[in-house]
């Protein structure tokens, strides 16, 4: 590593629109290696598009996005970004395979093609089963699994593929709360103990005050990105959810 | 030796049966799981078109299958992301359009209709060696692809958006993956006809599921389940003089419902 910082994430003046309908303006923020980011803001305000953006599954209209200092269609070690995608516990599961099946696929990207399941490979995937606490459920077709179980299936598919920066979207979306909370303080170890750069999208502001290091509030514009303690409060949520939201933080 | 092993046209039956048993399954399983069941049946359709066109030109109507079904596979593919039609829909706009293309170009050519019905229908009378090396090149392409590619197949299948955001070159793989169907379709219409080979495709495959195993075990179990009901029903086609394609598919058909009975909770 150079001790010059790179960002892990830069995104510049990035812009997007549907059918005309403007999604995105000009949003420009980075994220430090090792910075723990929470994303929040009204439905439709455009979180997931900008995830999006960033996994570089939509180009913006205008502006770029930089991983590691490149842009992302030059960007070769893709698989160093664990990705968990949105509703991943609600979602059918009719496909037949097995908690070890799928969380061997999340080696897939870093392993390329060809390749074949080595030593390193198997130690990697039964380290992310272990550290996510899916072990003993290995065998189990995923279909048959409760959402938080599901849930820590997904996020030890990515952290199969030893990532260096985590992006989650909504995970809690059909996880009981119990779960919820284990699944949160997880994601925080990963963050400060394993210095992992996390990238969350949650629609609990409490989680996102709580766990993160920085908060950037979004609705088609950047609304504000700082410290929670700095955003989080009566005034940036009502700019960003509008007057008729009564604001509650609960205190831990 | 059974008299039926003394049949050369019966030997090629039933060598032709078992590559088409081993490779159109492991086809499926991928089809299948991605809700593109229906993916075989229109690639069978539109291979109708291509036998039609190799009929009426008296050339060979299975490499105009193949070209035909590949073509409709890659425009599939690419429709696919267009974000107004459905995905279904596409399936449905290709199985009729192509079939009315192939009973106007039927239409045009009057007389052919029985070499037409073997088609429709599978004949296993019909193949010759040539079909036997072409079907065994097939076999070889297909086995080598899954072989090759499972890990990626299998990530594609699960969650293309994944496989793209992380690398894996989803499109070039999806590419890949519906050309083998199409060309297993078109080649494997001799067997069960065109009519048939979109349930070979799915039906060993949704019996396997049947058993809640893993995606590799399922994909093996629904090898056996096809391989059992062709050579089954090739048995029973030559010894009651049935039509094969169709007690093939039949045989398929209980093994099916024994799968849901077996496995009822």
């Amino acid at each position: 590593m150079q001790m010059t910082r790179t960002h892990a994430i830069e995104v510049n003046d990035v812009c997007f629109g549907h059918d005309g309908n403007p999604i995105l303006e000009h949003i420009t923020f980075s994220v430090d290696e090792g910075e723990y980011l929470g994303v929040i803001g009204p439905n439709g305000g455009g979180k997931t598009t900008l995830f999006r953006i960033i996994l570089g599954l939509l180009k913006p209209d205008s502006g770029t996005v930089l991983l590691y200092g490149q842009p992302i269609s030059q960007f070769k070690e893709r698989y160093l970004i664990g990705y968990v995608p949105q509703r991943v516990a609600l979602s059918d599961m009719y496909f037949p395979a097995t908690v070890e099946e799928v969380v061997k696929s999340g080696r897939t990207p870093r392993m390329g093609l060809f390749k074949r399941y080595k030593a390193k490979d198997k130690e990697a995937v039964e380290n992310a089963m272990e550290m996510s606490g899916v072990s003993v459920l290995k065998d189990r077709l995923i279909g048959n699994l409760s959402g938080g179980e599901r849930q820590r299936v997904f996020i030890a598919r990515a952290l199969a593929g030893e990532p260096r920066l985590l992006i989650l979207d909504e995970p809690e979306v059909g996880v009981d709360l119990n779960a919820q909370e284990q699944f949160y303080s997880f994601v925080e170890r990963l963050n400060s103990k394993l210095g992992m750069t996390v990238l969350l999208i949650s629609h609990d502001i409490d989680v996102v005050a709580h766990q993160s290091k920085t908060v950037l509030c979004l609705n088609r514009k950047l609304v504000c990105h700082g410290p929670p303690k700095q955003y989080i409060n009566e005034e940036y949520m009502q700019k960003l959810y509008g007057k008729q939201v009564r604001f509650v933080l609960h205190g831990h | 030796m059974p008299e039926i092993f003394e049949l050369d046209f019966m030997i090629r039956a039933f060598g032709a049966g078992l590559l088409v048993a081993v490779i159109v399954p492991l086809i499926g399983v991928f089809l299948v799981v991605r809700r593109y069941s229906l993916m075989a049946d229109t690639l069978a359709h539109v291979s109708l078109v291509g036998v039609a066109v190799g009929l009426l030109t008296k050339t060979h109507p299975v490499a105009s299958a193949v070209i035909a079904s590949t073509i409709a596979a890659v425009l599939i593919e690419r429709l696919r992301g267009v974000k107004k039609i459905f995905a279904e829909s596409i399936l449905a706009l290709f199985l009729s359009g192509s079939l009315a293309i192939a009973i106007v170009i039927i239409s045009l050519a009057r007389g052919l209709n029985a070499n037409l019905l073997s088609y429709l229908f599978g004949s296993l009378s019909a193949i010759d060696t040539g079909d036997l090396y072409l079907l065994g090149a097939l076999f070889v392409s297909v086995v080598a692809a899954v072989t090759l590619l499972y890990k990626e197949f299998f990530l594609v299948s699960f969650d293309e958006e994944l496989a793209e955001a992380s690398g894996v070159r989803a499109r070039t793989l999806n590419l890949i993956m519906v050309i083998l169907a199409a060309v297993t379709v078109s080649v494997s219409m001799r067997i069960v006809g065109v009519l048939l080979i979109g349930a070979l495709m799915v039906i060993p495959v949704i019996s396997a599921r049947q058993f809640d195993r893993s995606f590799l075990q399922t994909m093996f179990l629904s090898v056996g389940f096809s391989i059992t009901s062709v050579i089954s029903g090739l048995f029973l086609s030559y010894y009651y003089d049935l039509a094969s394609g169709g007690t093939i598919v039949l045989v398929s058909l209980v093994m099916f419902f024994i799968s849901i009975v077996a496995n009822r909770r």
